[in-house]
This record gives structure tokens, sequence and C-alpha cells, in this order.
């Protein structure tokens, strides 16, 4: 069902019950966006994506600048320097040459800028029918600097959380877009490559944090006061921060007011009948730091420009693990679940 | 359009700021001298109470029940078993506000018969399903016309706007339900524990205050109109407790910058024109007399159950689901066996535990924290 690729629990819940036992490895369990694994004495990001987003051109991008955005974000998570892509079409028969060139136009702006080279790839044609339009498949490898450690189970009690902007902004205008849906609006996809901005927050955070003993020294060569860097795509900073809670057994608790959401993001979200924090992003990351170290490391994602407008946005807790709270403009506190499937339009 | 949603922002944040809201709290808690019951008729308004913890805020003496005023939950069984029976069909394309895709019926739901291939598709106005049928002439659309009082009108548009172009591939299942009788089952019930009413603002920008003027007056329960912002909510709140602790029993409208006192007489002019008041199963309240609308003999021709034949069923709910009480406001969702294990939202036993507007999933998305503790 559609559900399934939603990124909610539904998604979970098919990766944990069908493929986690069907290819179990120590790569894969770590459940992270990208496989990180030694190679003599090399260590490689390596991860995969499938785009499939409808419409193809939206405003701020398109499937094929998204399609390398999506792949090199993912590598960008581990830390990793992101070096060659694969690209794999498949074509719906009729699908026509001229907006196919424009697509294969703007992921190869898309790569040059963000000076890596797609260096193998593949073309597959279905049936009329069988598809729809052009979806795109991209992999990634990429080198992750020795010592450095990012990951979702990472997170402890006591950290702090870094959001690096507006949230919201790659939903709305991809919603804005589709068919039905008659609202004008000014929204950009925020559809972006960040490992400049991760690698701003790894020098920045290098060798921050006091470290008494030789192992620690070494994982503070680069990066060591980060844990874990996420981007919160499908089911929106809400699916990224459970993730990290449920991957790490802590709480979350992060507050209402400082979330960054654009007046007109929020506003079609009133229209609609969803909630921003589910709205999906392809240009934001979470970080979730050591305390010590948030302050410089936000400073750092200031001075880059796709981390402008970061926030300080929460903490990690020991209170009730699995669970994302959050505060209130109110100041109460209620439960920011993970969604089943895809949110639902509200009926009146 | 953008510079109307950043309007339509800043308004709301007004209804949204801390100090105003803190201050409605401390006022309600102050006034309040004893422990009064009070209901919120609209599903809307459950979530915003839940969301911003506003039964947090309002202390000992308040306790808020929540009523049927959830569409979704309250679409009969049959309804949506008919309504994945049509979607079924080979030649129809079933269009549906988004939420009802959801809601299990005796067997499936509409996702899942869109799964096995049926064409299913979300609306945010019937009138995309008007645009559906006239782009394709070969295939027969079925709108799934369910509501209150604030889809209705925009549902008889679609029959009206049908009927006037001679549109034959359109029809409609109808199942709209109305708020005044279901308020008056609930005071008639032995079981009722509900001293005021926090009316459904939306409900009343259509239908105006007339209705539920009469209803604070038969029963002699105070009524508040009320808009869906936490201190909308409050404003409210602090209304009927002065009123309670008065021994008052009026009708009052806080959501004057919405609802005026006779309603949106063009949106109704429509509804009558196509409507006619008819007795309504509801999903967890049974049938009620009078509580429905049933399409108007002159648009037989855009009624789906007619067109298809479907014939009449009854279904039984799953046993151990609770949402005929908890729509009634008899019980939390919380006091459910099932809740939060057995029913969640992706396994829902129960309507409630589905729609955005429902009480159980309301619950369960802001507030199972608590339920742990």
């Amino acid at each position: 069902m559609l559900g399934h690729g939603s990124g909610g629990k539904l998604s979970a819940e098919l990766v944990r019950s069908i493929f986690l036992p069907a290819f179990q490895n120590p790569a894969l369990a770590k459940l992270n966006d990208q496989a990180v694994m030694n190679v003599n004495g090399v260590r490689l990001a390596f991860t995969t994506d499938s785009f499939v987003v409808k419409p193809l051109f939206f405003p701020g991008g398109n499937i094929g600048s998204l399609a390398v955005h999506g792949t090199i974000n993912d590598l960008a998570m581990a830390g990793a320097r992101p070096l060659f892509l694969s690209a794999a079409f498949i074509l719906e028969e009729g699908f026509s040459l001229s907006e196919l060139r424009r697509v294969v136009d703007s992921l190869s702006q898309a790569a040059t800028d963000a000076n890596v080279q797609v260096v193998t790839g593949d073309t597959k044609v279905v049936e009329k029918g069988s598809g729809d339009q052009l979806f795109i498949n991209t992999a990634g490898i990429g080198l992750v600097p020795q010592g450095l450690e990012l990951s979702a189970d990472q997170a402890r009690p006591g950290d702090k959380i870094l959001l690096s902007g507006f949230i919201g902004d790659h939903g709305i205008a991809i919603l804005a877009q589709r068919e039905g849906l008659e609202f004008e609006s000014a929204i950009q996809s925020d559809s972006a490559a960040l490992h400049g901005l991760v690698a701003e927050m790894l020098e920045a955070s290098d060798g921050i944090s006091p470290h008494d003993t030789q192992e620690q020294r070494v994982a503070a060569t680069l990066g060591g006061a980060i844990r874990c860097l996420r981007d919160p795509t499908r089911g929106g900073l809400s699916s990224a921060l459970n993730e990290i809670a449920e991957q790490s057994k802590v709480g979350i608790q992060i507050e209402e007011p400082t979330i960054p959401i654009r007046e007109e993001v929020r506003g079609a979200c009133e229209m609609l009948g969803l909630d921003p924090l589910y709205v999906a992003n392809e240009g934001k990351l979470i970080a979730i730091v050591e305390a010590g170290a948030a302050e410089p490391i936000l400073q750092a994602m200031r001075r880059h420009p796709l981390g402008r407008d970061s926030r300080l946005i929460g903490t990690v807790t020991e209170r009730s693990p699995g669970t994302v709270l959050m505060r209130t403009a109110l100041g109460t506190t209620r439960i920011v679940d993970m969604l089943a499937g895809d949110q639902l339009p509200r009926i009146c | 359009m953008t510079g109307a949603i950043r309007d339509l922002v800043k308004y709301i944040d007004e209804y949204r700021d801390h100090r105003i809201a803190h201050a409605l709290a401390a006022e309600i808690r102050g006034r309040a001298s004893r422990k009064w019951v009070l209901m919120e008729i609209c599903g809307g308004q459950t979530h915003t109470i839940m969301r911003y913890g506003l039964d947090e805020l309002l202390g000992d003496n308040i306790e808020l029940v929540h009523g049927p005023g959830c569409p979704v939950c309250v679409t009969p069984l049959e309804t949506i078993d008919k309504a994945i029976e049509l979607a079924s069909l080979s030649d129809v394309t079933l269009v549906s506000y988004g939420d009802m895709l959801r809601v299990p019926g005796s067997h499936s739901d509409l996702f899942q018969a869109k799964a096995k291939g049926g064409d299913v598709r979300v609306a945010y106005t019937p009138l995309e399903a008007l645009k559906i049928a006239r782009a394709h002439p070969e295939r027969r659309v079925v709108f799934l016309a369910i509501g209150f009082e604030t889809t209705a009108p925009a549902n008889a548009m679609a029959a009206w706007q049908a009927r006037h172009e001679g549109l034959r591939n359109f029809s409609m299942l109808v199942s709209q339900v109305l708020v005044p009788p279901a308020i008056r089952a609930l005071m008639s019930s032995p079981a009722n524990r509900v001293q005021g009413f926090i009316a459904p603002g939306h409900v009343c920008t259509v239908m105006g205050c007339d209705e539920y003027e009469a209803l604070a007056r038969d029963f002699h329960v105070p009524f508040v109109v009320t808009g869906f912002e936490p201190v909308d909510l409050l404003q409210a709140v602090l209304l009927l407790v002065k009123q309670l602790e008065a021994g008052s029993a009026q009708l009052e409208n806080q959501y004057a910058r919405s609802v005026q006192a006779h309603g949106n007489p063009v949106a109704r002019e429509i509804m009558q024109q196509v409507f006619a008041v008819a007795d309504q199963k509801w999903r967890g309240l049974g049938m009620i007399p009078s509580s429905g609308l049933r399409l108007r003999d002159e648009y037989a021709d855009y009624d789906a159950v007619k067109i298809f034949g479907l014939a009449d069923i009854t279904v039984e709910e799953p046993a151990e689901c609770v949402s005929a009480q908890v729509l009634q406001g008899l019980k939390k969702p919380t006091d459910c066996s099932a809740f939060g294990s057995r029913c969640t939202p992706e396994n829902p036993l129960g309507a409630p535990m589905v729609s955005s507007e429902g009480a159980c999933a309301a619950y369960y998305r802001y507030r199972r924290h608590t339920a742990d503790n």
C-alpha cells in the first residue's frame, strides 16, 4: 500500500519485517540513511535512493536535481565527502524527450555544482501504464574521515538538537503544484546539497569538547561533538526525531516556538489541515550535538548560506525513551508522534 | 494569495497568544466554584484542546467531554462498506475527502480498495469530482458526500451543478448529518452528564444560531458558539462557567468574527434546494429521527444508492470498540481497554481512532505520554 512508502510507521514496519531479516549484516543493522564500510583502510559511505516525485517539475527544482541532492544528503549525514553517483532512469513509453533532456540537464548541473561526478548509469523503458512518466534511482559513494562516527543511535541525554532552517518548504511547494489544489504560492522547494554545510560543522566541532583519554582525543579529531545528523525528508521533522529517539533509546523534547516555519507554509498547512512537523524537506538537517559544543556549531551553521536560519530547537532527555515531546506555545506538553502513513487532508 | 495566506497566519496568532490564554485559564480556575462538565461538539475543537493541552490549564473543576462532531466517525459502517463496494467496480472512480480512506469498514477500508486497483481519489472539494466526471465521460464518478452542515452546502452545490450541466456520469453516496438533533438525543439520554455546550462555530457559520438558542431554552443549558483556536475555546469555557455559576442558560456567540445570527443564507438555500431532512443512522449513536439529509426526489438521478441499486445492509461494529460511548461523551478514549494496544491509528478498531478529528486519535497523538504514566 502507498502508506508503506510514507516514511512513517508503515515504512518502518516494512523494513523491519521484510528487508532486515533478508539481508542482515552490521552495516545495514545501523538503519542509517547510508552504510559506512571499511575497505582497505578507507571508510566508504554508500547509499541509494529512488525518486518518484510528482509533478516532475516544481518551484525550486525538478526530479533531476532532487535525485542528486537526495543521495548526496544521505552521504553527507554520515559526514562523508560525496564523490561519485550512479543514475538509473525508468521511462514510461511516450514520455517526451524534451522533458527528459530538461531533467538530465538539471541533474548534470546539480552534480557539477556539488562537485560530484555521475560515473555510471542505466536506462529502462516500461510500457505505457506500467510507470508514471519518469522514475530515477541514484546511488552514491563518498569518503568518511577516520574516527568520525555519526549515527542515529548515538544521542545521549543532555545533548542539544539543532535544526538548519525553515521546515516544510519542499512538501508544500510540491502540494501546491498538485492537480486539484489550486492555490498559488511563492513557496520554493528547499532542495539542496548539504555536504558543504556539514563540512563547515565538522570543522567547527573539531576538538571543541574536553577529552581526557587518548581514545576520546582520537574521536575528537573531527566532529567529535556531533553525535548524529539526519535530513528530515519524508515524514518531516517528526519522523526523523522519532527515529533518533527510538534508535538511541532516549527521550527528545523540542520547543514549539523555536521551530522556524515560514508564514506561507504555516498558512498553507492551516488551509490544508496538515501539520508542518510532518511535511517533507529536501535541504535541511537536524544535528544532535554535545551540549557544550552546541553554540559554536550553531554559529558555524549560520555562517553557511544553507544554515543561515539555524536554531537550537530542543534537548535529548532521559524521560520516556523512544518518545518525542513538544512544549507548545502555551507552555503545555504534547506528544509528537510518528504518523502511521501519509497525512490525510481533513474534511473541514 | 500568498499575501492572503500571510494575513491568515497573523490573524491566527492573536488566538494562540500565550499570555491571553494563561490569563483566561487563571480566570476560569478562579471562577469555577464546583465541578462543571462541558462538551465540545466538534472534533476540530477536540483536537485543539488536545494539541495545545488546554485541559491541563483549566484546573480540576472543569471536565471537558468530547462530542459526536467528527463527521468521519459518525458515518455509518454501512456507508463505508457501500463506498468500498463501489470503488471495486472497474468503471467507477470514487472520490472522497481524505480522512475517509483509512476508516475501517466491516472487512476492509478504502485504502485497501485502492491498493487492490480501485480508482479511489482524494479531493478537497466535491467540485473536484465534477471536474473528473467532465474530463472522463467514460467513467462513472461517485462522490462520497459525508459530513455535517459544514460540508452540506458544497456537496449540494456539486449535485446542483451536475444537474444544471446535465452531467450523466456523476453521482453522490450521501451520508449527511445534522448537529442539533444529535444534541437533543444526548440531552434526552438518562446517562447525560453535560451541563454546558461549546457549540460548533463552523456549523453555525452556515446555519446561524437559532437552533442552539432553542436547545438552550428547551434543556436549560448554556451554549456558546465557539471558534477553533486555543483562545476561542478558553473564552468559551469562561463564558460557560460565568453562566453556570450564575444559574443562567443563554446562547452566546464567542465566534462573532465568523458567525452571524442567521448564518449564511446562500449556503442554506442551496442545501434546501438539493437536500431534504431525513432519519439518519449515526455510527456509534444509532438511528436518530430527522438528523440527516437525503437527496430530494428531483435529484434521484444523482443518488448513487439508486443508480447502482446498492442493497440495504446491516453490519456490526467490533464488540471491543467503545466508540459509541466516546462519541456520547460517556467515556474517555483512555477508558478503553484496547486504546493504544489493540487499537491504534495503524490498526484502528473504530473510526474515532482514524480521523484527524476523532477523539481517540487526538488522545493517541497528543496525550499518550500522560496515559502511560
